[in-house]
């Protein structure tokens, strides 16, 4: 079987999701972590940070390949959700089947809000990093001159009604990840008595964590603006 | 004999034929025994339909014992009707309560075109099996039993696929039809034993390929084709079938080196 025929079978195509979910929850760690610098008090840290990722060549390298793996993800997405209701057919079940992972059956959906917040997301704080939205005042830390995002990030989470969005894209995020994380491994083929329980329990951690952090960095803000 | 009898409302789809518009129709069935099976009590309703000379409604069955894996029905939302690990045949009266209304319906999925009334094409199951679903065996005298050495965990494992009666109901359960519970059991079941180690590669590709080919949907994993199994079958098949594609795909096949 050639590598196209392989990879645009509807297991081909799911292993193309999975690999980009795997690395997609991994860029989410690596944001959370970094983002946590919003937190230690004093905007340098995080101005700091900003910098770092703005200007250091190797994160540039990293940040397109994982635009890469969005674009599959999203794209792959579409594709699979259009084979899928093609093959469910034109006329519904007058009643409906309740069975297996509830949220599994919304992928879809919470997929497209988060999509919806990551366009947002972006216009909001990287088209200002990058000075595609107006200009974007600068401070100086030892003697270096940079951009100063933190100033941008606080005076949006100053805003309560950003505040709410931001959280309510956290809750979706977790619902998410909640089914994503292990079924990632379930498409692999990774299904095995000794690791599932355990792949199972990170990603119910995993999915809990992550999101309530990132949420708590508004709240938080918000709080102390 | 007086036993426990019960009056239902049925609402059954009725459909004509292939491509033919359909709509649910109401019936009432009186003084049902409770341990009649839902296939008895749908041939009572048709013996009725008949004497008033109505057209009976067409639904598939064969065995009546749970094995044959011709009968289907989606019932109240659920393939098999709402109890566990049993098919329509082996689904008794005495599951609902009197003046129910029970909503029947034909599987649904494109692969799965209705024919008439309840009664729908699974030909699809059996080209995804014609495409590799088998052993090529050499004939010839027959081998002393346990000849090959099998762990009896793993024979285990592969009984439980091949308990696969390939009725559909996962097909029908799943948001996407996917068709991935089906065919990973068939794929299991032969992967799993040295008889079938010999074209695994070749099957997993074939099979996955006709399961492609006949429209059947990609799996979310969302779990609810073993949910509804009446055999059972759990979604650590599809993880192996995924397993047996992967390395089919991304390894060289024996036809694959040129000389």
């Amino acid at each position: 079987m050639s590598w196209q025929k392989s990879l645009s079978s509807t297991i081909g195509r799911k292993i193309m999701m999975s690999l980009s979910g795997i690395l997609l929850i991994l860029f989410l760690a690596g944001h959370v972590s970094g983002n946590m610098t919003l937190l230690m008090g004093k905007a340098d840290a995080f101005n700091m940070y900003a910098h770092f990722m703005s200007t250091n060549p190797l994160v540039q390298v990293v940040a397109n390949v994982f635009k890469l793996f969005f674009l599959a993800h999203i794209v792959y997405a579409i594709i699979l959700t259009a084979q899928n209701k093609k093959a469910r057919g034109g006329q519904a079940y007058k009643v409906t089947n309740k069975d297996g992972s509830q949220v599994s059956k919304y992928m879809g959906v919470l997929g497209s809000v988060i999509a919806v917040f990551l366009v947002v997301h972006l216009a909001q704080y990287w088209a200002v990093m990058h000075e595609l939205r107006g200009e974007i005042s600068t401070t100086t830390i030892d003697g270096v001159e940079m951009k100063d995002l933190y100033s941008v990030v606080a005076v949006s989470y100053a805003n309560p009604m950003i505040v709410a969005a931001y959280v309510i894209s956290m809750f979706v995020l977790a619902f998410h990840l909640w089914h994503g994380f292990a079924s990632a491994f379930q498409t692999l083929g990774l299904n095995n008595k000794r690791y599932t329980p355990i792949i199972a329990f990170l990603g119910k951690a995993y999915s809990i964590i992550v999101p309530v952090l990132f949420g708590a960095i508004p709240v938080v803000m918000f709080l102390n603006s | 004999m007086a036993g426990k009898t019960i009056n239902i409302k049925l609402k059954i789809w009725r459909q004509a034929g292939e491509n033919k518009p359909g709509k649910f129709e109401s019936y009432e069935v009186n003084d049902v025994s409770v341990d009649m099976s839902f296939l008895e009590m749908l041939d009572v309703l048709n013996e009725n339909e008949l004497k008033k000379g109505s057209d009976p409604i067409h639904f598939d069955h064969d065995c009546r014992e749970g094995i044959c894996g011709m009968c289907s029905l989606y019932i109240n939302g659920k393939p098999h009707g709402p109890k566990h690990g049993i098919t329509t045949c082996q689904l008794h009266m005495r599951t609902f309560s009197d003046g129910e209304t029970i909503v029947v319906e034909p599987w649904r999925a494109s692969a799965f075109p209705v024919l008439k009334d309840l009664v729908v094409d699974r030909t699809s199951f059996d080209r995804i099996m014609q495409a590799g679903g088998y052993v090529t065996v050499s004939t010839g005298g027959v081998p002393d039993a346990n000849e090959i050495a099998i762990p009896k965990t793993v024979a285990d494992e592969a009984m439980d696929a091949a308990q696969c009666i390939g009725c559909g109901a996962c097909v029908a359960a799943c948001k996407n039809a996917s068709a991935m519970l089906f065919t990973s059991a068939k794929v299991s079941q032969l992967a799993l034993l040295p008889q079938g180690g010999a074209e695994r590669k070749r099957r997993a590709l074939a099979m996955v390929e006709q399961h492609d080919a006949e429209g059947f949907g990609a799996c979310t994993n969302t779990g609810a084709c073993e949910a509804v199994c009446p055999k059972e079958i759990s979604i650590t098949h599809i993880a192996r079938l995924n397993r047996e594609f992967t390395r089919a795909s991304f390894s060289g096949n024996e036809t694959d080196y040129q000389n």
